[in-house]
């Protein structure tokens, strides 16, 4: 997180010009060093907890970073992130129980799901403004949620036990596995995520967030942009979900279809900030850490209850996030 | 026997679209009309649902607590337009998509504060006529679904006259419309949407009441009914009221159809389905004019 | 003779049972400036929604450059070279003066130096000193000057500008017709729809006159002033208000 992020305060154009190349060398190397380090952790600690709540954390990450490519970058509010994060799940694991598939397998796979997913979803609601496309990501995560119900194969409501394949033997055991892959998938959102921001693509998402009319009639095909976002965001959401059953050896409707994912992955870009890279990965660490802690001494539903207040807040007091805090912070002092 | 089961499911279908229409009323004026896209509506309405089991425990008939309860559900939603416009009328698409996440958080807190005070325990009521069924031939009409059923077209009857004959109704129709061409001619339309806004969650009380009547209600009963409170403003076109009742039935029946003759379980994506399907192909509903 | 580069032929538009526009035919020449003017509700925008794409017509065609594009979607023809400018600006929020000058810039493939392009465009409407600022924090005159700078960077053939002018002072008014005075100079076509009748009077070759969503009038600016029917509609309308 040292590269500067302050796009929208828009250095005068020729700094602006140089810097980029540098910036992403820093990147890369910070997203090395993160990998590098999550291995070297994976060694050194002992206490199996640390992966199990790390890895909660990390794909918390990983969610809210899919979930902002859509719903911050172009501006369409997506309700269900569990539709797309479940079906990379449930892919998961009927790849699993099929042909006992390795992770690696199920990763791509569930993207292929998950992009498809979100291909429909934008196809569907191609004539109708944003809002309608929010009110179709919530019908989206009931028919998903039905749908695996009613699949007998898949546990319906009972849910799924599994067992997954041994993990690499020089990670130390399964839990130190599955956190790898999700840091792994994480630091490729980020990536992905920074990519679009700073190229033509986030310029169209962001052109299609201010106003598609404007947008289209300045030469911008919206409407594949709009699939593109929709896609790319869906493929996130989906490979983040499909390590889930490697991870608990065990998966079922209520909760990857539940409330509770499909809040935080609105909330943490939310209170992080929507318009850049950095801002859900600090909403999500933030949360994601406070929830860990808070799961231990308070019920999961006052758990549910803070984020909720915590979200309207911001939404009311400081839409663009912490960033958007500390942006208005900075440009104060000056 | 198999048409004994298809004129039930379509007794039965007619009276849960009846409900459903109740129960999206408060959505077609909030954002048919007004043009706000409140999906916190259904947890209002589950919210008046257990002000009424309440009522109901103390003895009192659900009805007459829903009635009494419209007065301080009119208030809540003054004050819940007050807030929301102080932060949002400034009407930018960004401006839509943050009120949106702030319904959301509201439906949240409202649900998960039901289920910290109350528990995941359902609440019902208990009125005399629960249990019964009047049976014209084939037809078994049970009056728990039958009473809120009828409930609803008095509803919708009462706030179509509302809207059409008096000052304040034609005031709303003409907000929708024009906000300018109302401040013209010297009536303040922030009044008059706190106004609509204030009837459309007085309506969630009466729907609560009604959705109570047919079963046990919990915290998070509202989620289901997003899909089909915004599948029947949408499938009624934005606003109409008459479409409303139509739109609700069409649901109501496809859905008990599905339970009838596929399983239950399939019946929750039902409403979904109808929703996406309009919003693909039809998007200024059966029963709205093109714009 | 030259060929019009855009072409309006028989286009009507319904909405319903309503009919908004037309039938109408319309043909505008390389370079020329035309004004569009009638009162509101006679159906200017439904044009030019129709000539951008933003809206199919029930009935007729269009043509640009020579090529059908009564079907074609708004972003294909902005990048044959059709701009617009909005009447309510509708700048991308969010995003730096000179990035919304990119935007357009990133999906034409003939552009070697966007960033200079961009600069040079902003140059020429007296918004370089703000390249680095949000766009959303721009006054009233900045966000006009910023829809026309938009709209010319990617050196469209056409220009069409809605009601570029509402709400602006003379002094300001006068700023934005030397734009489109030099723009035209340079070579290309501006359509100009607008209330502020000096301005039109002043800067069209050519006017026509639009009520109900039928042409009455057509014709060069002196004979549309003294235009019976448009002084009908046009002074009855403003008679009204």
């Amino acid at each position: 997180m040292t590269a500067k992020t302050s796009l929208m305060t828009a250095a005068p154009p020729p700094a602006a010009a140089r810097a980029p190349e540098a910036r992403t060398l820093v990147f890369c190397a910070c997203a090395l060093a993160v990998l590098a380090l999550g291995a070297v952790l994976t060694q050194t600690i002992a206490n199996p907890y640390v992966f199990f709540a790390a890895f909660i954390i990390v794909q918390q990450v990983a969610l809210a970073t899919g979930w902002n490519v859509l719903g911050g970058y172009a501006g369409y509010i997506n309700f269900g992130a569990t539709a797309f994060y479940g079906a990379g799940a449930y892919t998961g694991a009927f790849l699993l129980k099929a042909y006992g598939a390795s992770i690696f397998l199920c990763l791509p796979a569930a993207a292929l799901v998950g992009g498809g997913l979100g291909l429909l979803m934008g196809y569907m609601t191609l004539r109708v403004q944003g809002v309608y496309f929010a009110i179709a990501t919530i019908a989206l995560v009931v028919m998903m949620h039905t749908l695996v119900l009613n699949i007998d194969y898949l546990g319906g409501a009972s849910g799924l036990a599994l067992m997954p394949p041994e993990p690499p033997a020089w990670t130390g055991g399964q839990v130190q596995f599955v956190f790898l892959v999700m840091l792994g998938i994480a630091v490729l959102a980020v990536a992905c995520a920074r990519w679009i921001e700073i190229s033509w693509v986030g310029r169209g998402f962001r052109a299609l967030r201010a106003s598609e009319e404007a947008a289209e009639c300045a030469g911008v095909p919206t409407f594949r942009l709009k699939l593109s976002a929709c896609a790319i965001s869906g493929a996130i959401l989906a490979m983040t979900g499909a390590p889930l059953v490697f991870y608990a050896s065990f998966i079922e409707p209520e909760t990857v279809f539940g409330l509770a994912l499909a809040l935080n992955a609105i909330a943490m870009p939310l209170i992080g900030g929507k318009k850049s890279w950095p801002g859900p990965i600090i909403g999500a660490v933030l949360l994601g850490s406070v929830q860990q802690a808070a799961t231990i001494t308070i019920s999961s539903e006052l758990n549910i209850l803070l984020v909720g207040v915590v979200l309207i807040g911001f939404v009311a007091a400081a839409p663009d996030g912490i960033l958007g805090l500390v942006d208005t912070l900075r440009k104060g002092r000056q | 026997m198999f048409l004994d089961q298809f004129v039930n499911a379509i007794g039965t279908g007619v009276m849960l679209g009846s409900i459903y229409a109740a129960l999206a009323l408060g959505l077609a004026v909030t954002f048919g009309l007004l043009h706000i896209p409140n999906i916190a509506h259904p947890a209002f309405v589950v919210a008046g649902a257990y002000v009424v089991a309440v009522g109901n425990s103390c003895g009192f008939d659900p009805l007459l607590v829903a009635l009494v309860a419209l007065v301080p559900f009119y208030v809540a939603g003054l004050g819940f337009y007050e807030f929301y416009a102080r932060l949002f009328e400034r009407r930018g698409a960004a401006d839509t998509m943050n009120a949106l996440t702030l319904f959301f958080g509201v439906s949240l807190v409202v649900e998960t504060a039901l289920l910290i005070k109350f528990g995941t325990n359902q609440q019902s009521v208990s009125v005399a006529y629960v249990g019964q069924s009047l049976t014209i031939g084939l037809l078994s009409l049970p009056y728990r679904l039958l009473v809120p059923a009828l409930l609803a077209p008095v509803m919708i009857l009462l706030l179509w006259l509302y809207l059409r004959f008096t000052h304040a109704g034609i005031a709303i129709r003409a907000v929708a419309h024009d906000e300018r061409a109302l401040s013209v001619s010297g009536i303040d339309p922030r009044w008059i949407k706190r106004h609509a806004f204030g009837i459309a969650a007085a309506t969630a009380v009466v729907a609560g009441a009604a959705l109570i009547i047919i079963g046990p209600v919990d915290p998070f009963g509202g989620r289901l009914m997003i899909g089909r409170t915004f599948a029947v403003v949408v499938l009624a076109g934005m606003g109409s009221l008459p479409g409303t009742i139509a739109a609700g039935i069409l649901i109501g029946v496809s859905e008990s159809m599905v339970s009838a003759f596929a399983s239950p379980s399939w019946a929750p994506a039902v409403a979904f389905s109808i929703l996406l399907a309009t919003l693909a192909l039809r998007p200024e509903g059966l029963f709205g004019a093109h714009r | 003779m030259s060929d019009p580069i855009l072409l309006v032929e028989n286009v009507e538009k319904s909405f319903g049972a309503l009919r908004a526009l037309g039938p109408i035919s319309v043909s505008l020449k390389a370079g020329e400036r035309l004004g569009v003017i009638g009162p509101n509700g006679s159906g200017k925008t439904t044009l030019i929604n129709c000539l951008t794409g933003t809206l199919t017509p029930s009935a007729g065609e269009v043509w640009f450059l020579g090529r059908k594009v009564t079907d074609l979607a708004p972003h294909r023809r902005a990048r044959m070279g059709l701009a617009r400018s909005f009447q309510i600006p509708k700048p991308f929020t969010g995003m730096s003066v000179l990035e919304n000058l990119l935007v357009p810039l990133d999906h034409l493939h003939d552009v070697a130096d966007p960033r200079a392009r961009a600069m040079e465009v902003l140059a020429s409407v007296g918004l370089a000193g703000r390249a680095g600022h949000e766009a959303g924090g721009l006054t009233q005159l900045e966000l006009r000057k910023l829809e026309l700078a938009r709209a010319l960077a990617g050196r469209p053939k056409v220009l069409i500008a809605d009601e570029a002018m509402a709400g602006l002072s003379d002094r300001e008014i006068d700023d934005v017709l030397a734009i489109l005075e030099r723009l035209n100079e340079s070579g290309v076509a501006v359509i100009m729809i607008e209330h502020i009748m000096h301005a039109v009077m002043r800067f069209s070759h050519r006017i026509i006159c639009l009520e109900t969503g039928r042409l009455i009038a057509d014709g060069l600016p002196d004979a549309i002033a003294n235009d019976p029917l448009v002084q009908k509609v046009y002074f009855g309308e403003q008679a009204r208000h």
